[in-house]
């Protein structure tokens, strides 16, 4: 019992041979056709998806900076819109306001004119109806004088009477 | 005992064990004094017991010998199961034998009953040159063939030249100191079946990584990735520093060796059940390898800081530099001793549960089964327990290589 007990930690040669030979060989094929490509293929995938992040991250980063700048532009532009839109107004306050006192204005001009023109047509009209009231008066006497004049007494009445309106009207 | 889904569930907290080492390490290092304290007192129990009958029945060998070799076919013609084969067969179930022939090492591959797969004795004498033929002519220790022997399950040379009775046979001491044993034990077999097993997986695993470069991993790939990647970044990297890539092969390969084969040494059936990483021929020569590594890696700072400690002064060196260089063999030889014990321990406590069902149903059939019962369950036990220590093992063992690695490769530090 003692024998096989001993035998338990005494390392035997066969296995020591065989284990050496073996696990040296193996070691040598795994590090030259397994773990090669499988660390270095890990390594590659490690680094491929840390680029990968990385690109993302700056990708992000530009994004936001575009957006940044988008909101910049697009504050600008507001702001210019305004202040067009404000100068729109104020050129076409002006442009109402100045069309407004031209029209003024001419309607003024044009009413003055008018007014004038109605005077200027009013005398003329009453001259030429003084006229022909004259005229008429003149044809009516004839008429009056042609029948009536036969008798002195009539006629002498009938030139008082006219004195006295002619100077009733004079007056 | 080995299903699929508790391997999954286990290597799922491959990571999670990674990131709480600190942790759970120190939880299982208190399980440990426990387990070896138990198997202490079973060991002394069935061991205590065995020796008493081994010394009563030993006095007469020859005439034990004649009985036994009577006891044996008479055994196998009942139809008897019985374990292992020698003197103490008679004289009932021998728990102590029945535990060392299975941690040990043996010529042939025992299956079952009186079945063994017979594997070839390769021998070279000086004298004699190459022998090889297989291990069956041995007969289990009862026949002698071309000039040797199995004599405590190793090989001697004899003085007979021919196939004779082992009992007729004379040693020839002379003869056997200068024979050399390479035969294909059971362990040797075990050796090369679980480097196929390595070779295969890895070349694999690595077609698959050049197949689908970029690609994400898929099936075994997948499986052994987490592993790699748990070697390459908790133990190789922060073990060794800037220089680990240089021993990633030899971390892997040795994880990887040392985990298969703690493995394959739970399964009871062939071709598992051999207690590889469990022998110290076996961790002699990975220890080896890494105080070959450590030694030829080392820099001018790792040698310096052993013969000649900077800051200390002459005296205490007087008393440092041995304790340094003793220092420097007892690491690897301590990771000698630690993968061999813990492996063999834990095969010692399943085999020592086993055998307690044959100790009691010896007595009495009921006592059997009923102690059947309570082994079954702390069998299952202890291989949950084991299947965690594989791991660990394994783990110990590479990051403790890294570690001495790291020490040899260290820059010094500016002050």
């Amino acid at each position: 019992m003692f024998l096989v007990t001993l035998s338990l930690v005494e390392p035997a040669f066969g296995l020591v041979f065989w284990m050496t030979l073996s696990f040296l060989t193996v070691l040598f094929i795994l590090a030259k056709f397994a773990w090669k490509p499988i660390l270095n293929s890990l390594h590659e995938r490690e680094k491929t998806i840390e680029d990968a992040l990385s690109e993302a991250k700056k990708a992000r980063e530009e994004i936001a900076n575009m957006k940044a700048s988008n909101e910049d532009l697009m504050r600008q532009a507001r702001a210019e819109r305004e202040e067009l839109l404000k100068e729109a107004r104020d050129v076409r306050d002006r442009e109402i306001a100045t069309a407004k006192d031209k029209a003024k204005a001419e309607a003024d001009a044009m009413l003055g004119r008018a007014r004038e023109d109605i005077r200027n047509e009013k005398n003329a009209a009453i001259t030429e109806m003084k006229n022909q009231v004259a005229e008429l008066s003149i044809l009516v006497a004839e008429r009056i004088l042609k029948e009536k004049l036969g008798d002195p007494a009539a006629q002498k009445a009938l030139v008082d009477k006219v004195m006295t309106e002619a100077d009733l009207r004079k007056s | 005992m080995l299903k699929p889904t508790f391997f999954f569930f286990y290597f799922a907290r491959v990571s999670t064990f990674a990131a709480a080492k600190k942790g759970v390490t120190p939880r299982l290092e208190m399980l440990k004094p426990l387990l070896r304290a138990a198997f202490v007192i079973f060991g002394a129990l069935s061991l205590g017991a065995a020796n008493a009958q081994h010394e009563a029945h030993a006095t007469d060998s020859t005439t034990v010998h004649a009985v036994a070799t009577d006891a044996h076919t008479t055994a196998a013609a009942e139809g008897h199961s019985v374990e292992g084969h020698g003197e103490s067969e008679k004289k009932g179930f021998d728990a102590g034998k029945l535990i060392l022939d299975h941690i040990g090492d043996e010529h042939g591959w025992h299956l079952w009953g009186h079945t063994s797969l017979p594997l070839p004795v390769i021998l070279y004498n000086t004298q004699r040159g190459f022998s090889v033929f297989s291990s069956s002519r041995f007969e289990h220790g009862h026949k002698a063939h071309a000039g040797y022997m199995l004599h405590e399950g190793r090989v001697v040379a004899v003085n007979e030249e021919g196939d004779v009775d082992a009992h007729h046979a004379t040693v020839n001491e002379e003869l056997t100191k200068s024979t050399w044993d390479i035969s294909i034990t059971k362990n040797v077999m075990s050796l090369l079946v679980s480097m196929a097993l390595l070779l295969w997986i890895f070349l694999s695993v690595a077609g698959a990584y050049t197949r689908r470069a970029g690609m994400a991993p898929k099936g075994l790939q997948s499986f052994i990735e987490p592993i790699i990647l748990f070697v390459r970044d908790d133990v190789a990297k922060s073990a060794i520093g800037p220089k680990y890539m240089k021993y990633m092969p030899y971390l892997l390969t040795a994880f990887f060796f040392i985990f298969l084969n703690n493995l394959l040494g739970l399964i009871p059936i062939f071709p598992g059940g051999a207690n590889l990483t469990g022998n110290i021929a076996v961790t002699l020569v990975l220890a080896l390898i890494t105080f070959g590594i450590v030694t030829f890696s080392g820099n001018k700072h790792y040698w310096h800081h052993i013969f000649a400690m900077p800051g200390v002064p002459g005296w205490v060196l007087a008393i440092l530099t041995p304790v340094e260089i003793l220092g420097m063999f007892l690491k690897p030889f301590v990771l000698m001793i630690r993968l061999f014990a813990n492996i063999t321990a834990g095969h010692i406590i399943a085999l020592s549960f086993f055998s307690l069902i044959f100790v009691f149903g010896e007595t009495n059939a009921g006592a059997g089964y009923g102690v059947a019962i309570g082994s079954w369950a702390f069998t299952v036990f202890m291989a949950m327990l084991e299947l965690l220590v594989a791991f660990i093992q394994a783990y110990v063992f590479t990051f403790l290589s890294a570690m001495y690695i790291g020490s040899a490769v260290e820059e010094p530090h500016h002050h």
